[in-house]
């Protein structure tokens, strides 16, 4: 019989987005999180808040986005009350990497932080595996962006709208979710510009369907309770 | 404003009975006797300049630097000890670094003054330590324009327009007053702070002296360097046949 191993550290599969539009950026994540082949949580929130106008999307080790995010969050706090004023996101991403660099040795996380602040706009910073960060137009991470690289290379463009990122984020998290068996659940996203944060919220069962993708089938009952076949025709 | 502090003067750590700490006065009068330190922020950046009185006809050129860069969007002119105030620049420099390191960008002016304001002030906590004798004149160019800040022996400090220390600073502020900082370029500027410099220079108690400025604006790319040479030959020039017309009259 297949070995759940419900004892194996919980890990995000996932798929995590972080794309720039004219005016600000589009946060996107599935909500899978995994232990072993077992699903712990189905609807979990990857993304998650550093400051006002500032968030970071987590993916690899559960355990390990939590306490760096955390970490981060506690630093910005401190340094908006120094400054006087919001945080920028190039702070936050450089705090992020501050330790992910230095830890890297125990740490398995990526993480792609994006916010909006007055001095540049809105910006996305990959931050991956050994600590680098890299300022980007977009950026993607987790297991189901590996298959997401050839649909941004054709479908990215400059300069889109607020709803045409958006679009472009959800359709990009569906198309994942459908091939990368880590990642799965409803796709979360968050618009942040100068106006402040939009949340959003796709279920699963009301993506769009892509190919060989099957209807979901509700309860067999439905069939026993549905009008019976037509009748022969004689 | 001079009083004699008997008896509460000793140590920083006491207050006299009319709440003053007399130790901290008498580091300010350090700087006060020292050589003249104008900064004045124009439209489009900060100006800098020292009035360095020449000590020994022996001294090169040139030597005794009065004005230090802390970063490259950052600099900073001394007034008052001058050993204490290489302390000071050191802190300042190190404090830059450190929050380039950690934060990844440029350390704002607001923030870095801050933290020199506030190693100064740390030295009037302790009776083992003593006051710095130094004021000095932080100038800077960052994400929010051009910003000058002043630090006190004291620990206090101040966002300026346009401020003085040392021997002439009554004078140079009455000067400062008279100009239309916002309307006025760097360049206009470094003109200008030349010849405030020369103006208040008193010829009778003070022999030769030596003109240091820097610059941050957008001719400099926003960095902070010396006055280039053919700029600070105009500035002297013009400062100088100023002078000659006031004598004139």
């Amino acid at each position: 019989m297949m070995d759940l191993n419900l004892d194996a550290p919980h890990s995000m599969g996932t798929t995590i987005i972080g794309v720039t539009y004219n005016g600000g950026v589009v946060l996107g994540a599935d909500s899978r999180t995994s232990t072993g082949m077992y699903v712990a949580n189905r609807a979990s929130d990857k993304i998650t808040q550093l400051t006002d106008n500032v968030y970071v999307c987590r993916s690899g080790s559960a355990a390990d986005s939590q306490v760096v995010s955390d970490y981060v969050r506690y630093f910005l706090h401190q340094h908006t009350i120094q400054l006087g004023q919001p945080a920028t996101v190039k702070v936050s991403a450089n705090l992020i990497r501050m330790l992910a660099y230095n830890n890297k040795n125990m740490l398995q996380t990526g993480l792609i932080v994006g916010g909006w602040d007055k001095y540049e706009g809105g910006k996305i910073y990959g931050i991956p595996l050994g600590g680098t960060v890299v300022e980007q137009p977009f950026a993607i991470g987790g297991s189901g962006s590996s298959y997401l690289y050839g649909f941004f290379d054709q479908a990215w463009k400059e300069n889109m709208t607020k709803e045409e990122a958006e679009q472009l984020v959800v359709k990009a998290v569906s198309l994942a979710i459908a091939r990368d068996g880590a990642s799965g659940g409803v796709v979360r996203t968050f618009i942040i510009n100068s106006e402040g944060v939009t949340r959003n919220f796709y279920p699963g069962d009301k993506l769009q369907l892509w190919h060989e993708e099957l209807e979901p089938q509700n309860s067999l009952l439905d069939i026993l309770n549905a009008a019976g076949p037509e009748p022969m025709a004689t | 404003m001079s009083s004699i502090g008997t008896g509460y003067d000793l140590s920083v750590t006491t207050f006299s009975p009319d709440g003053r700490v007399f130790q901290i006065e008498y580091a300010a009068k350090a700087v006060d006797n020292s050589g003249t330190v104008v900064g004045i922020k124009c439209k489009d950046g900060i100006v800098m300049g020292v009035e360095k009185l020449i000590a020994s006809k022996m001294m090169l050129p040139g030597s005794n630097r009065r004005i230090h860069s802390v970063h490259r969007h950052a600099g900073m002119a001394v007034a008052g000890l001058a050993a204490d105030g290489r302390q000071i620049v050191a802190r300042a420099k190190s404090e830059a670094r450190s929050y380039e390191s950690v934060y990844g960008d440029a350390v704002p002016v607001k923030e870095l003054s801050e933290r020199v304001a506030s190693y100064v002030h740390l030295c009037t906590l302790y009776w083992w330590l003593r006051p710095f004798g130094c004021g000095v004149i932080l100038g800077g160019y960052d994400k929010d324009g051009p910003q000058l800040y002043m630090i006190e022996p004291s620990g206090i400090s101040y966002r300026y327009f346009g401020a003085a220390i040392g021997k002439g600073k009554q004078a140079a502020k009455t000067e400062i007053e008279k100009l239309k900082l916002s309307e006025m370029t760097c360049k206009e500027g470094v003109i200008e702070v030349a010849k405030i410099i020369y103006k208040l220079h008193d010829e009778a108690k003070d022999k030769a002296f030596e003109l240091e400025m820097s610059w941050i604006c957008e001719d400099s790319k926003r960095e902070h360097q010396k006055v280039p040479d053919d700029l600070l030959e105009e500035a002297k020039t013009a400062a100088k046949t100023a002078l000659e017309e006031m004598d004139a009259d």
